[in-house]
This record gives structure tokens, C-alpha cells and sequence, in this order.
């Protein structure tokens, strides 16, 4: 416990720059990889246990892809696509047998490929801690706001995931696909007989869950170590985020994931030990206070 | 109305009669189990095998801990991803009192149980009014919350460490657990009575309660029972013989890690449920053996633990869709033509 220090950087603009940004860095990640999770079970109605595995071959991809290419957009790419045909593949082949089952079987699918996905990991690129190291571009001197300390590259991370949030809600919201995806969720039945191939709906929106993750994966590689497994604790953090949040809502999500952030980033000064604990004890409240998460409507 | 219906139409309808207090049923549970213990207990005279008596204790350790995780799953509906926190609670709870006060074990003993009642009394009450998936992952986030409050407090429970410095284990009235086949027969003894207790749970009519609120929760509530009640009964219950399972655990390896309280645990705990199967009583602790014999045998053979775990995972869940117990009793069923409702 560490009052003092936390105190202190509340009354400094410099350390609060400093530490809003790292809260909006964590924050934006879990953002990408909650959104996921929450349009997947909003639309497909089931929990998916292993989508930090995708965040985590999100990073491998982007990292392989860059000691390959040199490029960092392209190891963005990588990250990306190579997660969603992950996800298309996963959804169609083995997660699709388990619709409208129980939960219990939905839970030990995805608990299976937990424990496959990290030993794959480990088979491919070995289990020690691995490092994608930040692309020449962004080895620039650090932006300074405020006397606090700014690296570009988290400028460039909160961008990409911000226009990723309006992407996916402005396309939720206006386009046709959209609506299609909205309706599929309320009431997949009707649009199947409405001449609209259901399956490929919910193939296409667990590839977009599993590209949101891997992006979110490939952001996290220059600034985060790879290792096999550092997808289950983004897990466990999004899922806070999107019971916070509310099941389902994108909005939910995002302001979730920004509280989480700042959370653990201020909570980090003030209760260094207990940082984990404190987000947890975060959670508990809201779901005491409302039981559907702050943005979410009632589930059936 | 079905044709079975249909032909009974004239007649009264019969209700099918669950003896819920049939005493005689009673006994044989009880017979059974003194045979069981019996067998148990003959063990070691009959095979000087260290490494057979340490399988036994750690299938009691995680039997009790997936039997009880069944009253939950499989009883009552309720999936919890946390379980395993009262694993974890039972084999620091223990650990710490026998460290830090050197009471006699039957007091440390109910000392940790009373701790894992005001525990999972707060938490109960938060859960479990959640429905199916925000009740599992409000466990899971209990769970992962205990793992970090064992971790940050280094100073009471060692931290990342685990609490060491062994279990210092007092004689009490001639029983000696620092002594290998003493240990083994309590452990077996705690197995027998815990499983025994949690049959009579599952077969009184609270039992019944509970399997009526798992098939239609309102339609008990309407009939006037108090469901938030019930589930919360259930779940202290649970997370008793779950932290009886961690008290044996620590017992066995003379400390407790912080492992013990990780959601892995529950994992597993799920999983060794779906192995044996949740429809009958004995399906987890058939589950247990069956988990612990593969885990010896798989980390002896390759350090690819997980992906030979996860295709077995696979296998029973997409596969055969149900536990192996779930699996042979309706194979029997089957051929014996049996073709009436069992109540489970």
C-alpha cells in the first residue's frame, strides 16, 4: 500500500499524462480483444473460453511476420488475417458442433484449445519469453504533453483501436451486413428462412472476434513480451471488461476496458501488490450494483 | 398429449414415487461405503507400493473436490468456474492455523471448514443469484482474486512461494499423520465419510430441491421454494467438502502453493466432471481417477501435456457428448431394454 505515491501523482500533470496514457494503452487493448468477445457471444450466443489465443497468435504472426518482411504494416496485417482465418477455421470445424448445447460442453471445447494453442505456440516458437522489439518507424524521441512522457507508438495504438471501435459500430449500426448480423443475433431462425446462410454469418463474425484479437495481439507486440500463455491473462481482464460493460454492448466494452485500464495503471501507484485484486474487487461492485453490467440489458 | 398419455387417460395419473427417505436405500449407501473403506484400507497390506497410497490420497484430495463440484454442476446447474478457491482457501486455511497456532488437526481442521463457510457464505451470496455465465465468471473472478490476494500477501502466505516450512503434524489420540499409512488411511476415511455425506445431500429431498431448480428454476420459485436460498446452501455445502479436499491436499504435500488456488483448478474440476460424467453420483470420482492416471502417464511421456489433454478434451465433449459413467449407464440401460425415466 502506497498512498502517498498515488496522491502524489494526482497532484502532478506530468505523471498524470504519463499514467492516463498507459491506462488508455492498456485499456484500448483489452477494448480489442473484449469487443470480440462480446459480438461473438451477442451473436452466437456462446462464451468463447480461448479467445485470448488468438490474441496470442496475433502477436506470434505479427512478430514472425516482421523479422520476415521488416515491415511493420504488413505485420499488423499478418496479425490480423492470420487470427480470423484462425477464427473462421475454429468456428466452422469445432465450435459450431456445440450450438445450443450446454454451456459446460461450449466451456470445455474452448479449455481444450487453451491447452492446445499455448503448446502449439510453444512447439512452433519455443517457450521462452520472445520479443518483437518496436519497429525502427516509431524509434523516435518521445512526445512530451503536459512535462508527461508520451512514446508516438502508443498514439499510433490508441488510434487504430479507437477507428476500429467506429468501423464496428458505425458498420453495426448503418450498413446492411450489419443488420444482418443484428438480426441474426435476436433471431437466427427467421433470418435463415429469409434465404440468409446463417452459418457463414456466425463463421464470419467469430473470424471478426478472432481479427479483432489478433490485432490487438499485433499492437501489444512491440511494447508487451510474447510468451506461451500471455493470452489468458488479456482473457480473464476482458472478461471483466465485458461483464463490467455488459454482455454484448460495444459501447459497454469500451468504457469497461478504459476503466480497467485506468485502474490498473493508477492502482499500480497507490496499491502496487494488489493491482490485480483491485480490478476484481471493481467488478464484484458493479455486479452487486447492477447485475448486468453497466451498459448491458437483461439476458436471457 | 403424447399417445403414452393417451392410453392412461382413464386412469389416475400416476406420479412416479421417489423414495427421497427410503431408509433401506440408506443403509446400502452405507454398506457400500464401509466395504469401500474397507477395501481402501486393506491396501497397503496387501501392496508395499508407495507411489499406489499416493495416487489414493491425491484421488481423495481431487474426488472430493470434483464430487462436490458435481452438487453444483451436475445437481443443481449451477457452473461454477471458481471452485477451486475453496481448494486453494482449504489447503492455506489449514496449512496457516497448524503453522501459526500448533492446535491439535481436528481443531485446525474445523477452524479451516468455519473459515471456508464465512468465505463462500459472502461470495454465495453475490453469485448466486447471477444466471448460467455471469455466475461463472463472477467465480472465476473470486477465484483469480483469492490467487492474488494468496500472492500479494507475502507476509502471512509466503507469496509466490507457497507456504513452506512443512505442516508441523501433532500425534492425537494415537493417530500419527506425519506417519505415511496413517495419512493414507485418514485421507481414505475423509473420502469415504465425505462422499457418504454427499450422497445423503444428494438423495434427501433438499437434493431433489436442487435438481428441480436445475430444470426449471421458476417453476420452483413458483411452488414457493426460496431458489437464492437453496443455491446458496448448496454452495457452502460445496465449498466445504471442496476445502475438506484442500485440507488433504496440503496434508499430503506438507505446505500449500499458490496453484492450489488458480483457476487451472477448476478447470480441471470441470473437466474431471465431464470426464466421469455429471448424471451419477460416482462419475466424478471415476472422472479423478481417470485424469490423475492420464496426467502421470502423459507428463512422463511428453512435456506436450496440454495438447494431448485437449484432444481427450475434444474427444469427450464433441466427440461422445457425454462423460464415460453418462456413457456406460445408458449403454446398460440400453440392453437391458430399460426404457423407464430415471430420475437422476
Amino acid at each position: 500500500l502506497d498512498l502517498d505515491a498515488l496522491t502524489g501523482c494526482l497532484a502532478s500533470s506530468a505523471c498524470l499524462v504519463t499514467q492516463t496514457t498507459s491506462g488508455f494503452i492498456i485499456g484500448m487493448l483489452l477494448f480489442l480483444v473484449a469487443v470480440g468477445l462480446t459480438l461473438i457471444f451477442g451473436v452466437l450466443k456462446v462464451v468463447n473460453f480461448s479467445h485470448g489465443a488468438f490474441y496470442m497468435f496475433g502477436a506470434y504472426f505479427a512478430m514472425t511476420a516482421y523479422q520476415v518482411t521488416g515491415s511493420f504494416a504488413l505485420a499488423m496485417l499478418c496479425g490480423a488475417t492470420g487470427t480470423a482465418i484462425l477464427g473462421l477455421v475454429f468456428e466452422r470445424v469445432f465450435m459450431s458442433r456445440v450450438y445450443g448445447g450446454d454451456v459446460l460442453m461450449q466451456l470445455l471445447v474452448c479449455y481444450a484449445f487453451v491447452l492446445i494453442f499455448d503448446d502449439v505456440v510453444k512447439l512452433i516458437w519455443g517457450p521462452e519469453f520472445k520479443s518483437m522489439g518496436m519497429p525502427t518507424a516509431f524509434q523516435v524521441p518521445p512526445l512530451f504533453i503536459a512535462g508527461g512522457v508520451v512514446p508516438p507508438y502508443y498514439l499510433l495504438l490508441i488510434g487504430v483501436a479507437l477507428a476500429a471501435a467506429a468501423i464496428l459500430g458505425v458498420g453495426l449500426a448503418r450498413t446492411k451486413i450489419g443488420k444482418v448480423i443484428r438480426a441474426a443475433a435476436h433471431n437466427p431462425g427467421m433470418v435463415s428462412a429469409l434465404g440468409i446462410n446463417t452459418g457463414l454469418i456466425y463463421g464470419g463474425v467469430f473470424a471478426l472476434g478472432g481479427m479483432l484479437a489478433g490485432l490487438a495481439g499485433a499492437l501489444a507486440a512491440p511494447v508487451r513480451s510474447l510468451t506461451p500463455g500471455m493470452g489468458f491473462s488479456v482473457l480473464i481482464e476482458s472478461f471483466i471488461v465485458t461483464v463490467i460493460g455488459g454482455m454484448g454492448s460495444i459501447l459497454g466494452a469500451l468504457i469497461g476496458a478504459l476503466l480497467i485500464g485506468l485502474i490498473r495503471s493508477f492502482g499500480s501507484l497507490g496499491f502496487p501488490l494488489f493491482t490485480d485484486g483491485l480490478m476484481y474487487l471493481f467488478m464484484v461492485i458493479v455486479l452487486v450494483a447492477r447485475p448486468t453490467g453497466l451498459f448491458g440489458k437483461e439476458v436471457a | 398429449m403424447t399417445e403414452l398419455q393417451a392410453e392412461r387417460a382413464g386412469e389416475p395419473l400416476r406420479v412416479p414415487r421417489i423414495d427421497v427417505q427410503s431408509k433401506r436405500l440408506r443403509y446400502i449407501d452405507a454398506l457400500i461405503a464401509l466395504a469401500a473403506f474397507a477395501v481402501l484400507a486393506t491396501l497397503p497390506f496387501l501392496f508395499s507400493s508407495k507411489a499406489l497410497l499416493d495416487f489414493v490420497i491425491r484421488c481423495s484430495a481431487f474426488g472430493l473436490f470434483a464430487t462436490s463440484l458435481n452438487l453444483l454442476v451436475g445437481y443443481t446447474g449451477m457452473i461454477s468456474f471458481g471452485h477451486g478457491m475453496f481448494f486453494g482457501l482449504g489447503a492455506y486455511g489449514f496449512g496457516l492455523i497448524m503453522q501459526r497456532t500448533g492446535v491439535p488437526i481436528p481443531f485446525a481442521f474445523i477452524g479451516t471448514l468455519l473459515i471456508t463457510a464465512i468465505v463462500s457464505v459472502v461470495i454465495g451470496a453475490i453469485c448466486v443469484r447471477l444466471k448460467e455465465i455471469y455466475f461463472a465468471f463472477v467465480t472465476l473472478a473470486f477465484q483469480m482474486l483469492i490467487h492474488s490476494a494468496i500472492l500479494s500477501w507475502a507476509s502471512l502466505t509466503g507469496g509466490d512461494q507457497g507456504l513452506r516450512g512443512g505442516i508441523p503434524r501433532p500425534v492425537f489420540l494415537g493417530i500419527d499423520l506425519s506417519n505415511h499409512i496413517h495419512l493414507y488411511v485418514m485421507s481414505c476415511a475423509l473420502l469415504v465419510i465425505g462422499l457418504l455425506l454427499m450422497r445423503q445431500i444428494a438423495q434427501s429431498p433438499f437434493g431433489y430441491t436442487l435438481r428441480m431448480i436445475r430444470d426449471n428454476a421458476s417453476r420452483a420459485s413458483f411452488i414457493g421454494i426460496n431458489v437464492w436460498r437453496a443455491k446458496l446452501t448448496i454452495f457452502v455445502l460445496a465449498a466445504l467438502f471442496a476445502s475438506t479436499g484442500g485440507i488433504i491436499m496440503s496434508l499430503f504435500v506438507s505446505g500449500a502453493y499458490p496453484e492450489f488456488a488458480y483457476w487451472t483448478i477448476s478447470g480441471e474440476g470441470i473437466f474431471i466432471n465431464m470426464l466421469g460424467g455429471v448424471t451419477t453420483f460416482l462419475g466424478p470420482i471415476v472422472g479423478t481417477v481417470l485424469l490423475l492416471i492420464l496426467n502421470d502417464t502423459v507428463t512422463r511421456l511428453t512435456e506436450y501435456y496440454g495438447i494431448v489433454l485437449g484432444i481427450v478434451i475434444l474427444f469427450f465433449a464433441i466427440g461422445l457428448r457425454k462423460g464415460l459413467m453418462d456413457f456406460a449407464v445408458e449403454r446398460y440401460e440400453q440392453r437391458r431394454g430399460v426404457t423407464k425415466e430415471r430420475a437422476r
